[in-house]
């Protein structure tokens, strides 16, 4: 009981340190650029207290659930030696964390919006609802390809940067062929697929398997399956752009 | 009691992002690979943990750093503040009039990006794999350095009203002439870095710093420009972690030859 307690007290002072920088850059700038008093005192202590037990209850939680769990799937999948399998689970993770992640619920509503009022789409709402339930599915998609083939990757031990800058080359290339209004929120749907829940377990299967194969460095291979995921879905969105 | 209601809305959004990721692992870990979890207490532990933590940060952050953030930002960028007192619109102005502007992107790019969860998660991973050659502070560090000066040159592009794409197209190719250069390990790494800075914290009050400068500023569009920061925010970190790389390597190589040289 005293070294749970121990143990919470300590990575409540590692996150007080990490908060610490963001408190000392708006009490300098709020009292000594703008010489503003800082307005409502107690309900801004109150919230810090929230964020830093949060994060600490966070980074606990990460370390003894969703690390191990990322990595034994890995090690499973392994030890299966079923790649459909293996393949068939990278791409439900990707589409699954991602359809139902709030914050591209909210982008596909904005995105509804401005074709409907641009005229891409009837000014109905039913059309509207079609377009961004589209929308998302085709992130979603996007996700789960991204998930796939970067798994594809560390299976076959290819060098990150041929997928990354070979889809660099796919978003300048479709810049130029989509339609203006899609193209911020092509880019903008990159930022919102790398969920903070998602990304440690991906960065643990993508170490999992790299450790877990023969011949793979879990440095080189293991990392650039986020970096591939919040790159695919800006090419898929300015095809779906272009499509309608 | 309303507080309380807000989390308890809040602690189900997270429910409702967190159950399609536990349904998947659950069911192919126990249905298809047909293999018990690991002490599964624990990490149903963790789990609420990770859900409870996450919702306890985001509804502090909704009540104390945002609101706070955003009427900086605002106050940051009224002409009053940029131009002296008494003036009410902008319709002369130089660059440097802004300077306060930049330091404030510049600090509060940084200090966000330290405090980013996604980017805690993986920094403990490649500290790990790496057997502690790269530190968890040190990439962290690397990181946040290349997000403040992201943010910090596009709040000037959003001044000084210049293209966007000529910023990130020039970006591109030092990522790419970089990626040549670097050392092999922290190739991945550094393009994984640029997409866990585009979360939680650093967004929501970027965005607001270029919605406050787009508004006053003539000539400028809120969408546009709010955007062109984030895009900034997730391109520079893979160019200051490589550069941490190339750095830390290069003077590894120095040391060595001066050894070398002491010893002949």
């Amino acid at each position: 009981m005293i070294a749970v307690l121990k143990q919470f007290l300590r990575s409540l002072l590692a996150s007080f340190k990490d908060l610490l920088p963001i408190i000392l850059v708006i009490s300098f700038f709020q009292l000594v650029v703008l010489r503003q008093p800082v307005p409502d005192l107690g309900q801004i202590l109150a919230g810090g207290v929230m964020v830093l037990v949060g994060l600490s209850l966070f980074v606990q939680g990460l370390q003894l659930a969703l690390f191990p769990l990322g990595e034994e799937m890995a090690y499973s999948f392994v030890r299966k030696g079923n790649l459909w399998l293996l393949l068939l689970f990278a791409f439900t993770l990707g589409f699954g964390t991602t359809v139902a992640e709030p914050a591209l619920i909210a982008i596909a509503q904005e995105a509804s919006e401005i074709a409907a009022s641009g005229g891409v789409i009837a000014d109905v709402e039913e059309a509207r609802q079609r377009y961004a339930t589209g929308l998302r599915l085709v992130v979603a998609l996007a996700v789960g390809f991204a998930l796939l083939v970067g798994v594809i990757r560390i299976l076959k031990g290819w060098p990150v940067q041929y997928l990354i800058i070979g889809g660099y080359i796919g978003v300048v290339v479709m810049t130029g062929f989509a339609p203006k209004e899609i193209i911020g929120i092509a880019y903008d749907s990159g930022g919102v697929t790398t969920s903070t829940v998602t990304v440690p377990l991906v960065a643990a299967l993508g170490i999992g398997l790299a450790s877990s194969i023969r011949g793979r460095d879990p440095l080189i291979d293991g990392f650039g399956l986020i970096a591939f995921a919040s790159l695919t879905p800006m090419i898929f969105v300015m095809g779906y752009g272009m499509l309608f | 009691m309303d507080a309380l209601i807000i989390f308890g809305e809040t602690v189900l959004g997270m429910l409702i992002d967190v159950l399609p990721i536990a349904a998947i692992l659950i069911g192919f870990q126990v249905f298809i690979l047909r293999r018990p979890i690991h002490h599964p207490g624990r990490v149903i532990f963790g789990l609420i943990l990770v859900l409870f933590g996450l919702a306890l940060f985001l509804q502090g952050l909704e009540l104390a750093l945002f609101p706070l953030g955003r009427l900086m930002a605002e106050q940051l960028t009224l002409p009053s503040f940029i131009l002296g007192e008494g003036v009410e619109a902008i319709t002369a102005f130089t660059w440097s009039d802004y300077l306060w502007v930049y330091i404030f992107a510049a600090a509060i790019g940084f200090a966000t990006t330290v405090a980013e969860p996604a980017l805690i998660a993986v920094s403990i991973k490649a500290n790990q794999v790496s057997g502690g050659t790269i530190t968890v502070n040190g990439l962290r560090f690397a990181v946040a350095v290349g997000v403040a000066l992201g943010v910090a040159l596009g709040t000037f592009r959003i001044v000084t009203g210049t293209p966007l794409h000529w910023y990130i197209i020039t970006g591109y190719v030092v990522v790419i002439v970089q990626t040549l250069r670097a050392p092999r390990a922290i190739i991945p790494l550094a393009y994984d870095s640029g997409g866990v800075t585009t979360s939680t914290v650093t967004v929501p009050l970027v965005a607001a710093l270029g919605l406050g400068l787009a508004e006053t500023i003539p000539g400028r569009s809120a969408l546009l420009d709010g955007f062109g920061l984030i895009a900034f925010a997730s391109l520079f970190p893979m160019i200051s972690v490589m550069a941490y790389a190339q750095i830390s390597e290069w003077r590894t190589q120095r040391s060595r030859r001066k050894n070398s040289e002491n010893s002949s």
